[in-house]
C-alpha cells in the first residue's frame, strides 16, 4: 500500500468515530425532541440559521478560545496518564491575579500584555504545581489533590478580592481596578472587515494559536514530549529506561497549569478587562469534555472546542423557540460517551484488521523462509 | 469473525438512520412555529432571570410573580423568559436575542446584569431596558433599586425583640457587597432594641462560587449550628438556601426552646410547606414584584421609564416585613412600626455596610 493512502485511511479511521459520535448525538436529541412534544427538524434548523449569522460565529470561536486553552491544560496531563481536573480553580487564581498585577503597573503595550500573560501563568502553575509535588512526594492522588485545590482557590481568590484588590465604587459588583488600555488585546474584527455592531472578535485567538502550535512541538517533537508520552503509555517501561518519574510529574502540572493560567485571559484582557465577580466559570470542567472529544490532539481538540462553542451559542435561540435549551446538554454529553464508545470499536476494528493482516503476511511468508533441519 | 465485524459497522451506521428517521418523520410540522413575531400590537415584553430562574420561591419567583400579574391584568401575549447558562457568560447574548426580537422592554434580574446592559442597551434605542438592584446610566435604561438594608433593619428588630437569648444568627447565600447590605441592616436592627444582643454571621459560598443562593443543605448545616450555637432566631438572606434555614428551625426546636427563622424577598410563610409555618417569624419583603409589575404598567400607559432610577424603600413601600401567620407578637409588630416611622422620617439612617 502507498504512503499516501495509508495516511489517507488513518484520517478517515480518526474521523470516523466522531462523525458517528455526532450523528448518534444528533439521533438521541431528535427521539428527546420528539418525545418532549418538539419538533426536531424546527430546532436543528432554528439552531443552524441562527447559528451561522456572522455576529453567532463570532461569539462561537470566542468561547471556543477559552474552552481551547483549557482543554490544551488538560490534555498535558493526559498525555502522561494525569488528571487534572484542577484547572478550574488554577484559571480563576490566575485571573484574580493577573487582573490585579496588571491594573498596578503601567508598562508600554509590548510589555504590558506579556507581563499579564507572564503572571497568570505563574499563578496556574504555581498552584498546579502543589498537587503535583504532593503527589511526586507524599504520593497523594492528583484527582483528590487538584479537586480540592479548586475549592481553596475560590476562596483564597474571593479573600484577595474584597480584601486587597478591589475597587471600590458604589456598584454591587466586586472587581479589580481596570487594566490599563495598553493592557488591552485589541479585537480581530478588523481581520473580517466589517462587523455587526456590537460583536467582538477577540484577539486572544492568536495565542489560543499559538498555544496549539507550542502544544504540538513540545509533546511530539522535544525529548521532554517523548518522555511525557512514553510515561503515559507506560510508566513502569519509561522509569526503566531512564525516566525520571517525579520530576515528570511535577513538571507535568507546571506546565498544565501554565496553560491553564491563560483560560480567563481571552475574556479578561478583550472584554471586561478587569476581574469581576461574576467572572465565567465551569471553563476548566468543561476543558475536560473537549480534550476527551479530541483526543488530546491539538487539531481534534480546536474541532471539538468549536462544536462545543457552536453549540452553546446556537442554543441562544432556542428560548426564544419555546425550546428548551437543555437539548443542548444533552446532546453534549451524547456526543461525548458515544465518542467514547466509539473510538473503542474502531480500535477494535481496526485491531483485529491488523491481526487478520499479519496472518496473512506470514501464511504468504513461510514457504519462502525454509527452517533449517 | 466477518459476522461479528459486520455487526460493528452496522453499531456505527445505525445513528445515521435513527436520524434520518427521526427528521424524516416530522416533515409535517415544520410551519407550525411561524406564529410567533405576533399580530397583537401590544407590548412585548421579554424578562432574563439570573441563575436559579423561575422557581426560586424567592428573588426571581418575586420578578416572576411582577410580571405574571402585569400580563394578566394588561392582557399581554406571553413574555420570553430566559436564564443564563451556569458560568453566566451569555448574559449580553440573551438582552440582545431579546432586543434584535423587538422586545419593548427587556427585564434583566440582578445586578450581574449591569456590564451586559450598559453594553447592550445604546445599540437598541427602540427597546427600554429595566435592571433590577442596580443603577445602569442611560436614556433607554429604567434602573430599580432597594433599600433591602431598611427591611432587614425591621426584622433585625423584630429578632432581637423576639429572642430569648439575646443571640442571633444571619447566613447570608453569597458574600457579595448585595447580601453585606441584608447583614448590615439586620446586625443594627438588632443591635437598636438590645444593645447586647449578639448576631453569629455565616456566608455558604464566595463569589464566583454563587452556589449559596441555591444550596439548601449547606444552608441547614449552617442554621444547625447557629441554633446549636445558643442563637433561636435566624435571618437567612439566601434565595433557594433558606429553605434549609425553616427545616433545621422545625428540626431543633424543642416545647422548652423555640428556634424562629426569618425568610427574605418574597413572603415565604405563603410559600413553605404548611409543617414548617409556625416558624417563620416574619419575611422581610423585597417588592421586586411591585417593581416590575410598575415598570410594566408605566409602559403599557405610555409613561417615559429609560433614564430613571427609582429607589423602592420603606417610604414607598418597596421593602417592608410580614406578618403573615401572626407568629410576630404585637407588642413586636407596635415597636417595629414606630422604627418604620422613624427611618421613613430620616430620624434612623439605617447603615448599608
Amino acid at each position: 500500500m502507498s504512503g499516501g493512502g495509508k495516511i489517507l485511511r488513518r484520517i478517515g479511521w480518526g474521523l470516523l468515530p466522531p462523525a458517528a459520535a455526532l450523528l448518534f448525538a444528533l439521533a438521541i436529541s431528535s427521539i428527546v425532541l420528539q418525545l418532549s412534544g418538539n419538533s426536531p427538524w424546527t430546532t436543528f434548523s432554528a439552531m443552524w440559521e441562527y447559528g451561522t449569522r456572522e455576529r453567532t460565529l463570532i461569539t462561537t470561536v470566542n468561547l471556543a478560545v477559552p474552552l481551547y486553552l483549557s482543554a490544551v491544560a488538560v490534555a498535558i496531563g493526559f498525555k502522561m496518564g494525569l488528571f487534572n481536573i484542577g484547572v478550574e480553580g488554577q484559571y480563576r487564581l490566575a485571573a484574580v491575579m493577573s487582573a490585579a498585577a496588571g491594573a498596578a503597573v503601567s508598562l508600554p503595550p509590548v510589555l504590558h500584555v506579556p507581563f499579564i500573560i507572564l503572571v497568570a501563568m505563574v499563578t496556574g502553575a504555581a498552584w498546579a504545581g502543589v498537587a503535583g509535588v504532593l503527589k511526586a512526594t507524599r504520593g497523594v492522588h492528583e484527582v483528590i489533590a487538584t479537586i480540592m485545590l479548586n475549592t481553596i482557590a475560590t476562596g483564597i481568590g474571593a479573600y484577595l478580592l474584597a480584601n486587597y484588590f478591589q475597587d471600590r465604587d458604589n456598584s454591587l459588583n466586586t472587581k479589580t481596578k481596570l487594566i490599563p488600555t495598553s493592557g488591552w488585546v485589541p479585537s480581530l474584527n478588523r481581520l473580517l472587515g466589517s462587523v455587526p455592531t456590537g460583536a467582538n472578535l477577540q484577539g486572544f485567538l492568536v495565542g489560543a494559536l499559538v498555544v496549539g502550535i507550542l502544544f504540538y512541538v513540545v509533546v511530539w517533537r522535544t525529548r521532554f514530549g517523548f518522555d511525557l508520552r512514553a510515561t503515559g503509555l507506560n510508566p513502569f517501561a519509561a522509569q526503566a529506561s531512564g525516566v525520571n518519574a517525579k520530576g515528570m510529574i511535577v513538571r507535568t502540572m507546571l506546565l498544565s497549569g501554565a496553560i491553564a493560567g491563560l483560560v480567563g485571559l481571552p475574556e479578561m484582557l478583550g472584554f471586561f478587562h478587569r476581574y469581576t465577580l461574576d467572572f465565567t466559570t465551569g471553563l476548566g470542567f468543561a476543558g475536560i469534555a473537549v480534550a476527551l472529544l479530541g483526543r488530546n490532539h491539538p487539531v481534534g481538540m480546536a474541532v471539538a472546542a468549536l462544536l462545543f462553542g457552536f453549540l452553546s451559542s446556537s442554543a441562544q435561540i432556542l428560548d426564544l423557540k419555546d425550546v428548551p435549551k437543555e437539548i443542548v446538554g444533552i446532546m453534549q454529553g451524547v456526543i461525548l460517551l458515544s465518542v467514547v464508545v466509539a473510538y473503542e470499536v474502531v480500535r477494535r476494528i481496526r485491531a483485529a484488521g491488523e491481526v487478520r493482516a499479519a496472518a496473512e503476511h506470514d501464511r504468504v511468508r513461510e514457504p519462502a523462509a525454509p527452517v533449517p533441519a | 469473525m466477518r459476522h461479528h465485524r459486520w455487526t460493528r459497522v452496522l453499531a456505527l451506521l445505525l445513528p445515521l438512520a435513527l436520524f434520518a428517521a427521526a427528521c424524516g418523520s416530522d416533515s409535517s410540522s415544520v410551519s407550525s412555529d411561524t406564529t410567533t413575531g405576533g399580530t397583537s400590537k401590544d407590548l412585548k415584553v421579554g424578562i432574563v432571570y439570573d441563575l436559579g430562574g423561575r422557581g426560586d420561591q424567592s428573588f426571581n419567583d418575586a420578578a416572576a410573580a411582577g410580571l405574571d400579574k402585569a400580563v394578566k391584568e394588561f392582557g399581554l401575549s406571553k413574555p420570553k423568559e430566559l436564564e443564563p447558562n451556569q458560568g453566566g457568560e451569555n448574559r449580553a447574548q440573551l438582552l440582545r436575542l431579546l432586543a434584535e426580537d423587538n422586545t419593548n422592554l427587556v427585564v434583566a434580574v440582578g445586578f450581574l446584569f449591569a456590564d451586559s446592559v450598559k453594553a447592550t442597551a445604546p445599540e437598541f434605542t427602540d427597546s427600554t431596558f429595566a435592571i433590577v438592584d442596580e443603577t445602569v446610566d442611560a436614556p433607554n435604561v429604567a434602573s430599580l433599586k432597594f433599600a433591602e438594608e431598611q427591611g432587614s433593619y425591621l426584622v433585625g428588630a423584630a429578632a432581637a425583640l423576639t429572642s430569648k437569648t439575646g443571640k442571633l444568627g444571619f447566613i447570608g447565600g453569597v458574600e457579595t457587597p448585595l447580601i453585606k447590605k441584608f447583614e448590615a441592616g439586620f446586625v443594627a436592627g438588632a443591635k437598636k432594641v438590645n444593645p447586647n444582643a449578639t448576631v453569629d454571621v455565616k456566608y455558604i459560598s464566595q463569589p464566583p462560587d454563587f452556589s449559596g443562593f441555591n444550596d439548601p443543605a449547606k444552608g441547614k448545616e449552617i442554621a444547625n449550628g447557629q441554633y446549636a450555637g445558643g442563637a433561636d432566631v435566624i435571618y437567612a438572606a439566601a434565595g433557594g438556601s433558606g429553605g434549609g434555614l425553616f427545616e433545621a428551625a422545625k428540626a431543633t426546636s424543642t416545647a422548652a426552646a423555640k428556634h424562629w427563622a426569618i425568610g427574605v424577598d418574597s413572603d415565604q410563610y405563603n410559600l413553605v410547606d404548611a409543617s414548617l409555618k409556625p416558624f417563620i417569624l416574619t419575611s422581610m419583603l423585597k417588592k421586586v414584584d411591585v417593581a416590575v409589575y410598575q415598570t410594566v404598567k408605566a409602559m403599557v400607559e405610555g409613561e417615559t421609564v429609560g433614564g430613571k432610577e427609582t429607589i423602592f424603600d420603606l417610604k414607598s413601600d418597596g421593602v417592608g416585613y410580614s406578618t403573615s401567620g401572626d407568629n410576630i407578637a404585637p407588642d413586636v409588630v407596635t415597636q417595629i412600626e414606630t422604627l418604620k416611622k422613624q427611618i421613613i422620617d430620616g430620624s434612623i439612617k439605617v447603615p448599608t455596610a
